[in-house]
Formats: C-alpha cells, structure tokens, sequence
C-alpha cells in the first residue's frame, strides 16, 4: 500500500503566550517551540502502522521553508521512506485552498493509495486542506477518521461526530483521510533512525517543478487582533497557601463541602 | 431577490442547536443583504421537520429522498452542489460540525467558490462579508475578507450566535433530489454508540478536570486525591485520552461529555473552545493555570494564575480541613 502523508510544521502555541508582530497579520515566533502538527504526527503514525501491516511505501509532503525539514526528517526517522518539500516565493501568503491547491499539484502525478493528514492545524485551524486536496484530486474522503481498517479497493473507517457518538463507513480507495487525535499511539523514533535520517536526501520542489503559475487565493486575512475579553474570572491572588485557602471558603460559602 | 442558504443539520430526527442558530445570524444577515433566507433541509421523511423550522425562514426548501436518510457528506455534497449551482445564493451557512468540516470545503472546491470555516463572527460592511475566526488555539481574532465572488461558502462554530426563535411564515418548497443513485465513494454503515464506562461524569456535582498541563500520567493521581476530598469525580479534556491516561467517558467537551456540575475545577486546561462547549454553563467554574492568557478564564468565575503542582496539595488539605 503507497501512502502519501501531508504534514506541517507548527509553533506550539496550546501552553504558550503569543504576541501579534509588528505586521499585525502573524504572530512573533522567535520564542516559540516548533513541532510537527499534532493531528499529522497521528496521520504519520497511522501510515506506518499500515505499511507494517501490508507492506509499500510511506512518501511525506510538506509545503514550506527550509525549517520544516526537520519534521520531514523526524517523519523518516519513524518510519518512512521518502520526503519532499515543496517552497517557492510565491508560495508566501496562502490560504487553505491555496495550500490544497499547492499540494494538488505535487500529488497528481503520483501512484498512492491512501493519503493521510491531520484533520485540522493548531496554527490557522482552517480544517479545509485535507478534504480540499482530495476534492481537486478527484477521490473520496472522510474527515475526523479514528480507526481505518482497508480492505483492497476499500475501506472500512469510522469517524467521531459530536458527544462521543461515530459512524462506520465504507469509502472506495485512493482516499483521503484527514485524522483525528488519538486514533493511534505515536512512536518515539530511536537516535539511531534520527542519525540515519538526518543523512537522507529531501527532494524539493518549486512552483514551477509542480507546474503551478500562481496559487488561488479566495480569502484575504486583513488583520490579527486580541479576542474581546468580555466576562474575566475573578483572579483570587496572593500565594499558593493564600489562594488555595479562599478557593476553599469560596467552596465552603457556595455548600460544595 | 439575493438569496442566503442556511443548512439544517438533523440526525436521528433531531434538529441540531446549530442549524437554529445559523438560522438566526442568517435573518439578520438577510435583512442587512436585502436576500431571502433560505433553510435548506435534506434527508428522507423530513415533512414534520420541515413544518419544525417554518417560522425560522423565508423558505423552507425541502429535498426528501431515501438516498438522503443519513447523512452522507457525499450524497449531501451532490444536492447542494447543485442547489447552489441552480439557485446562486450570494452566501451559504453550514455549521462546522462533524459534518459540516467533511462536507464543506470540498463542496467549495467544487464550485471554485472562496470559504471560511469555523467561523464566529460574521458581518457586512458597505455589503461587504466579513467573518472573524479564531486561530492559534482560539488566542486571537483573525478578521478575514473574500476575493470577488458571486458566492462565498461560510462554516460557522457551533455556539457563536444565540439561536432566538423566528417570526417568519417561510414558504414550504419540496424539490425532487437531483440525487438519482446510491453515492459511490462513501456508504454509510452504522452509528456506533459511546461506550459507557464505569464513572458517569454528567451525574456528578462536583468535577475535576485535569489537562495537559498535568504533564505526566502519573501526576494525576494528585487530582484523584483532590476530587476525593471535594466528593466529586474525575474528568480531562481530550489530550489526557489521547495520551492514553484517562478512558474516553472521562472527556468533557463536545466530542465527549456535556456536563453542568455545581462545581467544575478545570486544572491545567487551557481552555479549547471545543472543551468550553462541554462545561461552559456549570453552575461555578474555578479554572488553576499558569498561563494568565488561558482562553479558560474568560468562561471561569473564579481563577487561580499559579502553578498547579503548588496549588493543588494545599487546596486538597484545606478542603479536608474544612470538611473535617
């Protein structure tokens, strides 16, 4: 089985303080951690796991500056084959069509039969490339996938709908499967495959390589702003000792004890 | 007249809160577009549906097929691919489900037509659309603008704006479905249920949930011994089941459990809009992270901006104290 993983390299931004940068279109990174999105490294971990079951090749795409082959690289440490990145100047600005757009156009001529991506990126949170892609290439999807059992020219997937309920579905192959968190336990990769991967070549690709003038851009983002703060939490303040001493009488006042 | 299509998203015969609340933005976006709102209903015996949602819309346009009785993105992205190809509403509400993120960007990829998902916020200015969406874990507003177009496609987060109930008398339209055969990408199998474990966290009075800022699965113990002094159960938002460490009845939020609890102490969660969903209208909401910034402290009443690993064993002996 060939499979195809998208995957993109993110700032940690869940646990971290974040600051609009001077352009007020993006956010200051110099003191951010960068990783592989964590709903690709599941898209990852999944494809490995399939290859381990049916044999093939695990080729990952990312879209983007020369940093980013650090993913590509931890991405081949774990398990897969081959990496290609794909950066031009003009692939500066973009949107989730855009990016899907880029994306299409390195994967059309490829053999695949699965390809997997995360179901939605901690930065933009747009959720729209994987389904995108797949719509431009012409082949089923499903989105929020948590188990994927493939069948030869089918498979059997179940994806979460809302209140922990999911439904079973049966989709033709090639698909995209845009992956939810936790549909599979990721490896560590092991210092050795870190040394040999850091070796390996990475094929990158220019808009021209992948034949493609001009991404389609369709929305703008004209601006970066903090959220209203609307209704704050009362900040008990003082110390641990202090603060922990009123939250309890405030439970005690409230006849939660 | 302009038009605006609003989906009605139902499943086992249920309305979802959503559709009714795109329904209400979508009124107020019609008056300011001059348009005629449209609710677009799919699915297979939908009259008594149909008549549910006639006061929330100018016309209720109505396509009742058995090859609709569950709804199966593909089969949903055939009908309004050409619904909209037919009638060119100027703009299209779906909410950013379950469903709406499978169906929605490939149905404006197929129409060459721009969208924005998960949307919370959506305006005019000079007839202009304008939607505000929240990137970098819900921790700013990005105020995102289309390119010229006849038709824009918006998915909207469940929750953004109040559902109020319509006056309108809609005009109640059944098509045939242009939908002629079983869709040949996807068929759907079965729902499957959550399983039920052994804790039921949406009968508790009293929860505590732990977060990623735990770090360690072995840390949790220590919010175990905190629940236990409290009289309460422990839950986690989604990382914690991810992880491995709690099982799935534990997760509150809205791939999980919805749970109004006197007393929710939500401890080293940032706070995920997804997660909020879940606990938001608990009666008393105390939030410990370190992170001054952590969206949870604009749902919690009370907060405590420390470390938790300081806060959370003297908590405990003081509620002991207390109760003792």
């Amino acid at each position: 089985m060939d499979i195809i993983v998208c995957l993109k390299r993110v700032p940690e931004t869940a646990e971290a303080e974040i600051k609009i940068d001077s352009s007020g279109k993006a956010i200051e990174k110099e003191r951010l951690t960068f990783d592989i999105n964590e709903s690709d490294n599941y898209a990852l971990e999944e494809a490995i796991l399939q290859k381990e079951k049916w044999g093939g090749t695990v080729t990952l795409v990312s879209l983007g500056p020369p940093d980013c082959e650090d993913a590509l690289r931890m991405g081949l440490a774990k398990g897969a084959d081959q990496a290609i990145r794909i950066s031009d100047e003009k692939f500066a600005e973009l949107d989730g069509f855009a990016t899907a757009q880029i994306l299409k156009n390195a994967i059309k001529d490829m053999k695949f039969d699965l390809i997997l991506t995360g179901c939605i990126a901690t930065d933009d949170g747009y959720s729209q490339v994987g389904p995108t892609l797949a719509e431009l290439l012409d082949i089923p999807h499903a989105v929020l996938v948590t188990k994927i059992d493939a069948q030869g020219e089918r498979a059997i997937v179940q994806r979460e709908l809302e209140g922990g309920l999911l439904e079973a579905l049966d989709i033709r192959l090639p698909a995209l499967f845009a992956v939810q968190t936790g549909i599979n336990e990721p490896r560590y990769a092991s210092l050795i495959a870190i040394r040999r991967a850091a070796a390996k070549e990475i094929k990158v690709l220019n808009a021209q390589d992948i034949g493609l003038g001009k991404p389609t851009i369709r929305t703008i983002l004209e601006g970066l702003s903090p959220p209203p703060v609307g209704k704050r939490a009362e900040i008990l303040q003082g110390s641990p000792e202090e603060t922990a001493e009123r939250l309890a009488q405030i439970c005690k006042g409230k006849g939660i004890l | 007249m302009g038009k605006i299509f609003a989906l009605v998203e139902h499943r086992k015969g249920q309305i979802q809160d959503v559709s009714f609340e795109l329904l209400t933005k979508g009124r107020e976006l019609a008056k300011g577009l001059e348009a005629e709102l449209v609710a677009l209903l799919l699915g297979h015996n939908i009259g008594e549906m149909a008549e549910r949602i006639k006061r929330e819309a100018h016309q209720v346009l109505s396509v009742d097929s058995e090859l609709l009785a569950e709804p199966n993105a593909e089969a949903y992205q055939i009908v309004l691919s050409h619904l909209m190809k037919e009638e060119g509403p100027r703009l299209t509400l779906i909410g950013h489900t379950a469903l709406g993120m499978d169906l929605a960007p490939s149905l404006a990829a197929s129409l060459d037509i721009p969208i924005a998902t998960d949307c919370v916020e959506i305006g005019l200015e000079d007839h202009r659309l304008i939607t505000i969406r929240q990137p970098y874990n819900g921790k700013l507003n990005a105020r995102v603008s289309f390119v010229e177009s006849p038709q824009v496609l918006i998915t909207v987060r469940q929750g953004s704006f109040p559902a109020q109930e319509g006056n309108l008398s809609a005009r109640m339209v059944d098509i045939p479905s242009p939908l002629r055969e079983e869709p040949t990408y996807r068929r759907f199998i079965q729902y499957i249920e959550a399983a039920v474990g052994e804790v039921d966290i949406t009968q508790a009075d009293v929860i505590v949930a732990v977060g990623r800022g735990i770090k360690e699965k072995e840390n949790i113990a220590l919010l175990q011994g905190l629940a236990d002094s409290l009289g309460g159960v422990l839950a986690c938002s989604r990382p914690i089941v991810d992880e491995g460490w709690l099982p799935k009845d534990r997760q509150v939020g809205s791939s999980g459990k919805t749970v109004k609890p006197k007393l929710y102490l939500a401890v080293g969660i940032s706070g995920a809009f997804q997660h909020l969903m879940g606990m938001k209208n608990a009666d008393l909401i105390v939030a410990i992270n370190k992170d001054p910034n952590a969206p949870i402290f604009n749902v919690a009443n009370y907060g405590i901006v420390d470390d938790l690993f300081k806060v959370v064993p003297l908590l405990k002996n003081k509620v002991t104290e207390l109760k003792g």
